[in-house]
């Protein structure tokens, strides 16, 4: 059997990638809490914010931890405009055209990348993925550590954001009751933008967590979101504590399914999850009963 | 204070509001009566910005705001309590007040919360609680107190009296009253025909969209017309 030095640090292990899963399943959740919509232009927006990164340090010698706070801030602008000059206007006041702008979206950004990237996969390199730290009998990769840091940080600033300040109120009234939040003087297609702009901010913080330990491809964002999804599902549509608890659950499900049954089953545990998730709790661990 | 001048307005292809003309003074309460679907809420979404003018102007404190966007509405101090309430159910009561000063009032948003609680202590008891398990009484009152943190300057009330027992009723006209011996005018909108009349100053009867009669409550409760169509007599 496994000695427990290992399973414990298999777990860390997971909760380390969880935490970064819970950054792309936040922003996925924001959006469809709010905006009502499954955006499927979020896995090709990983995959810009992860070349962004890239870009950033070959370019201009900006290291992935460095670009953090102006990926975010880029990415939040480049989602305001979008939600608010191309997705909102486009939809026409209807979910069922969102979606086809959402999925139009993505195939441009996907096609855009190959086209200007091709569909070589390529990594920030350096010595940075491999530095470990000791913590007791664990061997812990630091980039992963700062990520997990960094990524339960953004999660814990998104909840202030939500919970104590006005615009976050108003994001949680614009979700519910839309008319009852223009009589107030909320203009939802801010609020709506501001949402999505957030769910872009997280990606990009995302992608510079990941980069250190993980490849780029014009394709690479849609594995995470495929994952974020089940995350969604798990913790709840339009949970935000759903999408943290569920990260990390499911970081922990793919670490240990990884040592038990090998690397390329680890992520059999979660959509073993998710199908359970589906069939004996089909709104999540957080979500509202409908 | 509030003037209309030719309102025309309607969703989608229907014509809802076809030519009304009306007006709400300084310190008045002014009722709009008329029997369920005459477009009674569909003017005041236009008040509010939300249902699109057609023709005609609207004047607010002389300035045009037929054009204007429901935020600046809001900003400019017209303020809509709408039918059915619409307060954000799954926000505790405190949040709900909070939000009312979201784009107007917020440099005193402490002192008037207090005033709402003064008005209605039973939101000061609820304060934390998730205003989507208040009662239709206590949301009907969260309602009016988050318009209040607005610091209106003019008033709509839409059917606050809807679904409301005949105690808690009586309580509404009473608050009414109360609100407006500040001096702040009010557009009560109804189908309490009655007890509306009993506290506007002046009245308009809508029915298919237009203006059927007007004219000070008492003129209009006299009216024989009215008498038979809404009081029965
Ligand atoms: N969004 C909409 N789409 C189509 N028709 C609408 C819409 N909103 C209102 N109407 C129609 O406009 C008319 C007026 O509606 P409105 O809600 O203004 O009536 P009301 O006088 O407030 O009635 P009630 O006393 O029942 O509240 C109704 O015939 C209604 O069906
Ligand atoms: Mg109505």
């Amino acid at each position: 059997m496994y000695s427990l030095a290992i399973i414990a640090e298999a777990v860390v292990n997971g909760l380390m990638t969880g935490a970064a899963y819970a950054l792309v399943a936040l922003g996925l959740t924001l959006v469809y809490g709010v905006l009502h919509i499954v955006n499927f232009a979020h896995g090709a927006l990983l995959t810009c914010a992860m070349f962004a990164v890239l870009g950033m340090e070959q370019l201009l010698g900006i290291g992935p931890y460095a670009a953090i706070l102006p990926l975010a801030l880029l990415f939040y602008g480049l989602g305001y405009g979008l939600q608010r000059f191309v997705i909102g206007p486009s939809s026409h006041g209807e979910d069922r055209n969102t979606l086809l702008v959402t999925l139009g979206l993505s195939i441009i950004l996907e096609n855009a990348l190959l086209a200007a990237f091709r569909s070589d996969t390529r990594s920030l390199g350096g010595e940075m993925g491999f530095d470990v730290v000791e913590l007791g009998p664990m061997l812990l990769s630091r980039p992963r550590l700062v990520g997990c840091a960094v990524a339960l940080l953004v999660a814990a600033l998104l909840w202030l954001l939500l919970a104590r300040t006005d615009t976050g109120r108003a994001i949680r009234a614009v979700a519910k009751e839309r008319f009852g939040a223009q009589l107030s003087g909320i203009d939802p297609r801010h609020i709506f933008a501001v949402t999505f702009g957030i769910g872009c901010a997280c990606l990009a913080v995302a992608a510079c967590l990941l980069l250190p330990t993980f490849y780029v491809n014009p394709r690479v964002g849609n594995a995470f979101v495929l994952v974020a999804f089940t995350i969604v599902v798990l913790g709840g549509m339009g949970s935000v504590t759903g999408a943290l608890l569920g990260g990390l659950i499911v970081g922990v499900v793919e670490s240990l399914g990884g040592l038990l049954l090998g690397e390329s089953l680890g992520q059999l545990g979660i959509f073993l999850i998710f199908i359970l998730v589906l069939l004996f709790r089909p709104t999540g661990l957080f979500g509202a009963r409908a | 204070m509030l003037e209309i001048r030719g309102l025309r307005a309607g969703c989608g292809g229907v014509e809802v509001l076809r030519g009304l003309d009306m007006a709400v003074s300084a310190g008045e309460i002014v009722a709009v009566l008329g029997a369920n679907g005459v477009g009674k809420t569909t003017l005041n979404k236009v008040l509010s910005g939300v249902v699109p003018v057609r023709a005609g102007e609207i004047l607010f404190d002389g300035q045009r705001i037929d054009r204007a966007a429901p935020d600046a509405i809001v900003a400019a101090g017209l303020i809509h309590v709408p039918e059915g309430r619409k307060i954000f159910p799954n926000m505790s009561v405190r949040e709900n007040l909070e939000l009312g000063s979201y784009r107007r009032g917020k440099p005193r948003r402490a002192r008037n919360l207090e005033r709402v609680f003064a008005t209605f202590p039973r939101l000061r008891e609820r304060m934390a609680q998730a205003a989507g398990t208040l009662s239709g009484g206590e949301q009907q009152m969260l309602a009016i107190g988050r318009g209040m943190m607005a610091e209106p300057r003019l008033l709509i009330l839409d059917e606050p009296s809807l679904g409301l027992s005949p105690l808690l009723v009586e309580e509404m006209f009473a608050l009414i009253r109360r609100l407006n011996a500040d001096g702040l005018p009010i557009l009560l909108v109804e189908q309490n025909v009655v007890q509306s009349l009993e506290v506007a100053a002046r009245a308009y009867i809508l029915e298919n969209g237009q203006f059927a009669l007007s004219g000070t409550a008492d003129a209009v409760r006299d009216n024989p017309e009215l008498r038979r169509a809404y009081l029965g007599m």
